[in-house]
């Protein structure tokens, strides 16, 4: 039995750390969660930088937690400023319980501040550039991590340096481990965090790894892009993946050369992959619609940043619904899916590509630059039966690409597969895939393509009902507000309050009519301005949506900010 | 093979009488029979305009795509499967216009293609604004005083990015067509063709006898393999050397270079998923 001042010891420790780009917020980022991870703590980790290579303001917020946590806090236990910048950028949030570690020498006076001399520290193990270990070492040693584990991950880390090198940082961590230690005992901050050995052997992985890995047991071979933030994490990813997997990866001279390559890839057997913003996405426009017309698998990643334009670059939006539902010319059919967590967006986009290619069609899958650069324990991914569900055929000589059929799906051919020929044409076209001005026809292949459309309601992914079904309040969500919202409602235990989730959203899923006919009061909640996905509920189901809850300055909604702008709009309850 | 092996039974050309894409069309026909290219085995990507619509007038697998978007495709289309031989063929609009960018990078990257391009000089299938590469002083329903601007020059951009074969043929000599064509279709890497094609509708100022009488071929003594020569003679405005300005072996193939094809010859779509590796992979994420 735990005595009643330790039961409310808090289980779940909020750490930010900040500082100027290039001051290795990253490797103290990587280090701490996969050393936190490995002692058996949950952890998530969610950055929020500035768009530049040297100087501004970056900073990563770390959750350590003896339960699973995926979703970012407003609250502040224990603060790592780096330099002045950091410390006036976060101040707002800190609260009188906030710990506040810095080192005195390069920082502003601020009262509370606990002096940790990083440099001198460094510098006293052979170098100033060893902080970032002195910095891993003092939250190790605080949080009372083994020793051995952290030079395991440092010998690890610095293995392909000279030996001075592995050694200073050693040397250096382990000094930051013995203040961290130190100020543990002082008892200045209190917190129970139980480890756990399964999560142990838990997988760390990012967004970007979630999906580049998902798009590797799709069957992803080929991958054409531009770079922009936050699509280029994927494009990295699988550059990294190609010697491994074999894969064609191509640094295309713009987004138009990427989406055409895709498709040219798709067509001679490839499974292809173009990753991208929205910028990079409006380029896309004209090729997603020759998808539709030549009647091609495809699969598109688009990372969605907050514009218009260039926006802001490295933060994070759902600002490109619309776009992704309206791109392109002409009418034709496509599928959108929003993965919400890492589970998903593994998951989702590994069944992108299997969709695309039996439905024969572009699938946008749409993420943020939240959900991209997010990074969380999960015990495992889904793989079984990795086989890619390939759906093209061998020809005969009489083969024709866009032959007339019931479900409107032609059996898709190569070139190069059997004896016939596969002809596509962005030109309104017959059977055979050439040219034609027979308006009948037309007719004919337009209801052809859009006729997909509904065969694809049979793969609808329904949505996921957060909390109980005996719900008055349902608050709808879509894609990576699906961790914070769960945070949230559980927060607001005993409210006959429930979530939905939307993970398809294009064509919407019939399952979700029910739960929205059950709502008496229906609120949506989406990283925009305008509400893009409670419009298309509105028109999709015939529901009325009492209240947008919008969030668009470039950061994700907190738990704390969730809650209590819930807490603010639900009913009484009855 | 033959010719008429590559002939489509009851097409509707859309073609104007007495056009150079017949011609094209027929030296291309000819070409692939000499080389004995079957239909099966080779990919036509082409964009939009009236050059574009060549594909669809003989057997073979088409890419008929988007307007200026030809390279692209191909490029991708030659990736994925080595073991096609793949051209893209459009108009002057469509190659140096609509897809400038695109022709650049492809010379770039150095895939093993053959690009045709129906140089009439104007925007036949628009009817009939000017091109990149009309002539100044062109008039046309829009630039009503004339073409102001310097015409583009394929050649010389081509040979100045290093493309690894460079040339300049015209309908109106057939025995070169076939020849270039072959040459081109042969080379390893990415080959320029091209082609100067009598647009009777709408050019009436780079008529058949205005080619005539601005083209001359290349003398026996060129050396394709200088690349100076190559570029002092494709800068030659005045009258048009018509043949093999440059040609290279020089240059890595970009599709040979991959990744993807450093172990495994097959074509992308013949080889399995990498379940293993895949796995491992995953369980690197697992440790410290
Ligand atoms: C994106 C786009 N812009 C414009 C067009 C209209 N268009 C079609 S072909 C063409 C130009 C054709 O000229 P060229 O490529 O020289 O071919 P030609 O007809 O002369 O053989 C234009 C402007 C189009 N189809 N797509
Ligand atoms: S418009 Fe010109 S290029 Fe087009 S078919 Fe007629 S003559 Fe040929
Ligand atoms: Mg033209």
């Amino acid at each position: 039995m735990h005595s009643s001042a330790k039961k409310n010891l808090p289980e779940d420790i909020c750490i930010v750390l900040g500082g100027a780009a290039g001051q290795g917020i990253q490797s103290i980022e990587t280090g701490l969660t996969r050393l936190l991870k490995q002692s058996g703590y949950h952890v998530f980790a969610s950055k929020e930088y500035m768009s530049r290579i040297r100087g501004g303001s970056n900073s990563t917020q770390i959750r350590v937690s003896s339960g699973p946590v995926a979703a970012p806090l407003e609250r502040i236990d224990l603060f790592i400023p780096l330099d002045g910048a950091a410390l006036t950028h976060l101040c707002p949030r800190l609260q009188a319980a906030s710990l506040v570690l810095g080192d005195r020498a390069n920082l502003p006076a601020y009262p509370g501040l606990i002096d940790m001399p990083l440099t001198t520290i460094a510098q006293q193990a052979g170098d100033h550039r060893y902080a970032s270990s002195v910095t891993i070492g003092a939250v190790v040693g605080l949080l009372g991590i083994c020793l051995e584990l952290l030079d395991a991950y440092l010998q690890q880390r610095f293995s392909d340096n000279p030996s001075t090198i592995i050694a200073g940082n050693r040397v250096a961590a382990a000094a930051g481990y013995q203040y961290g230690q130190k100020l543990a005992k002082t008892g200045t901050m209190q917190f129970e965090l139980k480890a756990l050995a399964s999560v142990t052997g838990d997988l760390l992985l990012s967004g970007n790894e979630a999906i580049g890995l998902g798009a590797l047991a799709g069957g992803c071979n080929f991958i054409s892009s531009y770079p922009m933030s936050p699509g280029t994490g994927v494009l990295t990813f699988l550059a990294e993946q190609a010697d491994e997997f074999g894969l064609v990866v191509d640094q295309a001279e713009d987004e138009i050369a990427a989406i055409n390559m895709a498709l040219g890839a798709w067509y001679a057997g490839a499974r292809a992959l173009v990753s991208t913003s929205g910028g990079g996405f409006a380029l896309m426009s004209e090729g997603l619609s020759l998808a539709g017309m030549i009647e091609s698998p495809l699969v598109v990643h688009l990372a969605q940043r907050p514009g218009p334009a260039t926006g802001l670059p490295t933060h994070t939006e759902q600002g490109d619904l619309q776009l992704a539902l309206h791109a392109g010319h002409g009418e034709f059919p496509r599928l959108v899916l929003a993965p919400g967590s890492l589970q998903e967006a593994f998951s989702l986009t590994r069944r992108a590509f299997d969709l695309a290619d039996k439905y024969q069609l572009p699938v946008i899958i749409l993420t943020d630059q939240f959900l991209l650069d997010s990074l969380t324990n999960i015990p495992a991914l889904d793989l079984h039966n990795l086989q890619p569900h390939h759906q093209f055929v061998e020809t005969d000589t009489d083969y024709a690409r866009y032959r007339l059929t019931a479900s409107g799906l032609s059996p898709r051919g190569l070139p190069g597969h059997g004896a016939g020929l596969v002809c596509v044409d962005s030109d309104e076209h017959d059977e055979t895939g050439h040219i034609s001005e027979d308006l009948a026809l037309r007719t004919a292949m337009t209801d052809k393509r859009l006729g997909k459309q509904s065969e694809l309601l049979q793969d609808a992914i329904a949505p996921q009902l957060l909390g109980n079904d005996d719900f008055h309040t349902l608050v709808v969500c879509w894609g990576s507000t699906y961790h914070v919202l769960r945070e949230a409602l559980g927060a607001l235990k005993g409210l006959p309050v429930a979530g939905l989730h939307f993970s398809q959203l294009y064509p919407l899923p019939p399952q979700a009519t029910a739960w929205l006919r059950q709502a008496r009061q229906l609120l949506v909640v989406e990283g925009n301005a305008t509400g893009q996905f409670a419009s298309l509920l509105e028109q999709a189901y015939d529901c009325t949506v009492e209240h947008r809850i919008l969030k668009y300055n470039g950061l994700p909604f907190t738990v704390e900010e969730l809650k209590q702008r819930l807490q603010s709009l639900l009913d009484a309850p009855d | 093979m033959k010719a008429q092996d590559y002939d489509r039974p009851n097409i509707d050309i859309a073609w104007c009488p007495g056009c150079g894409n017949f011609a094209i069309l027929k030296i291309l026909k000819q070409a692939l029979a000499e080389l004995a290219i079957s239909p099966q085995n080779l990919v036509i990507a082409s964009g939009i305009g009236q050059a574009a619509k060549t594909p669809h007038y003989l057997q073979t697998h088409i890419f008929n795509g988007l307007h200026g978007r030809a390279l692209p495709a191909a490029t991708a289309i030659k990736a994925a499967n080595p073991q096609l031989t793949v051209i893209a063929e459009g108009g002057d609009g469509d190659m140096y216009g609509e897809g400038g960018n695109h022709f650049m990078h492809t010379i770039r990257r150095n895939p093993d293609l053959t690009h045709l391009v129906h140089n009439n000089m104007v925007y036949g299938l628009t009817k009939g604004q000017a091109s990149p590469t009309s002539q100044r002083g062109f008039v046309t329903p829009l630039q009503i005083d004339g073409v102001c601007q310097e015409p583009f020059n394929p050649l010389s951009v081509a040979i100045a990015l290093n493309a690894s074969f460079v040339a300049r043929v015209f309908v109106g000599a057939f025995e070169q067509g076939v020849a270039v064509f072959k040459a081109a279709i042969q080379h390893h890497g990415y080959a320029l063709v091209d082609i100067l094609q009598p647009c009777v509708t709408f050019n009436k100022l780079n008529t058949y006898a205005w080619f005539e009488e601005h083209t001359y071929p290349l003398e026996n003594s060129h050396d394709p393999g200088s690349r100076e020569q190559a570029f002092a003679r494709a800068c030659e405005m005045e009258r048009l050397p018509l043949g093999i300005f440059y040609r290279s072996q020089d240059r890595k193939v970009f599709e040979k270079q991959l990744s993807a094809y450093k172990e495994d010859q097959r074509p992308l779509y013949q080889r399995p998923l990498e379940s293993t590796k895949l796995q491992n992979l995953l369980n690197a994420k697992r440790s410290l």
